[in-house]
């Protein structure tokens, strides 16, 4: 003990360390993430605006052959995969980028939350923009006289494979590239994916070979797992679920291996 | 067991690449004291700072944080240090208020928010995103998130950089009150006044090393000379002065009437002085014995001139 009386006075700022019970750790953390998300304009110009205003206008007007049956079927299973894609992917990768550009990781990382809470708080808030994107969404899209069929669990399957899938490859980029480069490409990677991974326009339209490589795509697996069982009524889209496990797979792990936290 | 210092370094080097920030550096902190850690840019205080939250793993040496190992018992420590970066950390759009009572709900017994709120002075900005707070203010929202989880010990990097006088003395008293409740504080400064005013212990930093740790008097205390002034009639006889004073001592008349004594000034110093002055006749109309502040002993230590 030193003279000054260390640790026996009442004082105001009498230290009493301590972290928070895990749960409320993370819940604090998915909260504020979720609410910081959903302030921030661009992120609900690319999470809401674009899939809604996407979701009306291809199924309002004719302006790709979407092939046999009403649009809207085929169109809103693609929409909800590019919802996913918008959020798991570009949304968390720009946000993150910036996080730890503007040392908001390095300043958590000296708080009691551990890593493993973090990400977990960040897979939270996700989770939760997602949903109300899938609720936005389908009402769209049932106004627009969508008929959905198929097994939920299947649906709710490939969110989640597919969100883990796009969760890896944003980290991975938010936690290697400078937060402009992210930024930057994880835009580009939207408009790319967008265009060529069946979302609106159907694999079909491109050339064979072409059409090989895109199917192995994330979102190509997931519009396509989406619609066979949305459209379709298949039972388990087991090629698409797996190319979405063998994506989230590498992208984790990458992230886990190359994230950089400063 | 718990260990008697807050913090303990021995022999911490740390290289980036080919540089060597930190080179065989060793610092004590005991528990419930200020101490400042002053050093020029690029002298390794931010390293051995960001090694002790456990940012940094040491290429060698040990350090502990209230006895713990910063890196392998992180989990165990992080809960009982708050730190204060000079980057911020904050969300350019996160809102002052939303920002603390997060870090608060990240802690088992935080301050509460409302009070700490007022207390640094940022009552009116508790909507204001981060990025719209002043300088001033961002700075007061690091410090109250480095309080709010009530930790045992605190780093601040530059806690005051960029703010005005009363905002300053503010966060002094702050400081004061941290050490009155029995917190340790590790604050890195450049400002020596800051440094002087508010701690127990300073440690001078400089090539990657502690080159000199002490109370602020015992630093301005030792080494090289103090200075006594003294006014009185011009062209006074130095010569039969100095026959009077120990044989290190030099003496000058600066401008006329005005004269300056160098030397170990002690009271035995000044009493030969003024029985001089009495035998002589003079009457020194004024008389000032002038310490060595610790900007003196800094720049003594570190060099006088600008580095890169």
């Amino acid at each position: 003990m030193t003279g000054t009386g260390t640790g026996t006075t009442g004082g105001r700022y009498a230290p009493a360390p301590g972290a928070a019970p895990l749960p409320r750790m993370v819940r604090a953390q998915a909260w504020l993430e979720t609410r910081t998300q959903l302030r921030n304009g661009e992120q609900l110009l690319l999470t809401v605006v674009i899939p809604t205003l996407l979701l009306v206008l291809f199924s309002a007007v004719d302006i790709v052959d979407t092939g046999r049956g009403s649009r809207v079927d085929f169109l809103a299973p693609g929409i909800l995969a590019l919802a996913v894609l918008s959020t798991a992917f570009t949304g968390q990768a720009i946000a993150t980028g910036f996080e730890r550009r503007y040392g908001v990781l390095k300043r958590l990382g000296a708080s009691p939350l551990p890593r493993w809470g973090l990400m977990t708080a960040k897979t939270c808030s996700v989770l939760v923009i997602e949903a109300l994107q899938v609720l936005l969404l389908s009402a769209v899209a049932l106004v627009l006289g969508w008929s959905p069929h198929g097994n939920p669990a299947a649906v709710l399957l490939l969110l989640l494979l597919g969100t883990a899938a796009f969760s890896g490859l944003g980290l991975l980029m938010a936690g290697t590239l400078r937060a402009e480069a992210t930024l930057a490409a994880a835009n580009l990677v939207f408009i790319l994916l967008l265009v060529g991974g069946g979302v609106v326009v159907p694999l079909e339209r491109f050339p064979d070979g072409a059409q090989s490589v895109l199917q192995l795509l994330p979102i190509s697996a997931l519009s396509d797992g989406l619609r066979e069982v949305l459209r379709h009524g298949t039972g388990m889209p087991w090629g698409d679920l797996g190319v979405l496990a063998v994506w989230a797979v590498l992208g984790l792990g990458a992230a886990a291996r190359f994230f950089k936290w400063e | 067991m718990r260990s008697s210092a807050a913090v303990e370094v021995a022999g911490l080097v740390k290289r980036y690449g080919s540089r060597t920030a930190v080179d065989g550096l060793d610092l004590t902190v005991a528990r419930g004291t200020v101490t400042a850690f002053l050093g020029p840019n690029g002298a390794g205080k931010t390293t051995t700072v960001e090694t002790c939250e456990g940012y940094r793993r040491p290429d060698s040496g040990t350090v502990r944080v209230l006895g713990l190992d910063p890196v392998a018992q992180s989990a165990e420590l992080r809960p009982r240090i708050g730190v204060m970066l000079q980057s911020g950390g904050i969300y350019p759009t996160a809102r002052a208020e939303e920002t603390l009572r997060h870090m608060a709900a990240l802690h088992a017994h935080p301050l509460e928010v409302p009070a700490l709120i007022e207390r640094l002075g940022l009552g009116g900005c508790g909507r204001t995103p981060y990025r719209r707070l002043s300088g001033g203010q961002q700075q007061r929202l690091g410090l109250a998130l480095a309080l709010v989880g009530r930790p045992e010990l605190v780093f601040l990097d530059e806690p005051t950089a960029g703010l005005d006088p009363q905002a300053r003395h503010a966060t002094w008293d702050l400081v004061r009150e941290l050490r009155a409740d029995g917190v340790t504080v590790l604050l890195t400064t450049h400002a020596m006044d800051e440094a002087e005013e508010l701690s127990d212990d300073v440690a001078i930093v400089d090539g990657g090393r502690v080159i000199a740790q002490g109370s602020p008097e015992e630093l301005c205390r030792g080494g090289a000379e103090n200075t006594l002034r003294f006014t009185g009639r011009p062209g006074l006889d130095l010569k039969s002065l100095l026959k009077a004073l120990p044989p290190q001592t030099g003496a000058a008349e600066l401008s006329p009437g005005s004269y300056r004594l160098t030397g170990t000034v002690d009271p035995q110093l000044l009493a030969t002085v003024t029985s001089w002055c009495a035998q002589n006749g003079v009457l020194p109309d004024r008389i000032s014995v002038e310490r060595r502040t610790l900007e003196d002993v800094f720049l003594e230590l570190t060099g006088k001139e600008l580095r890169s």
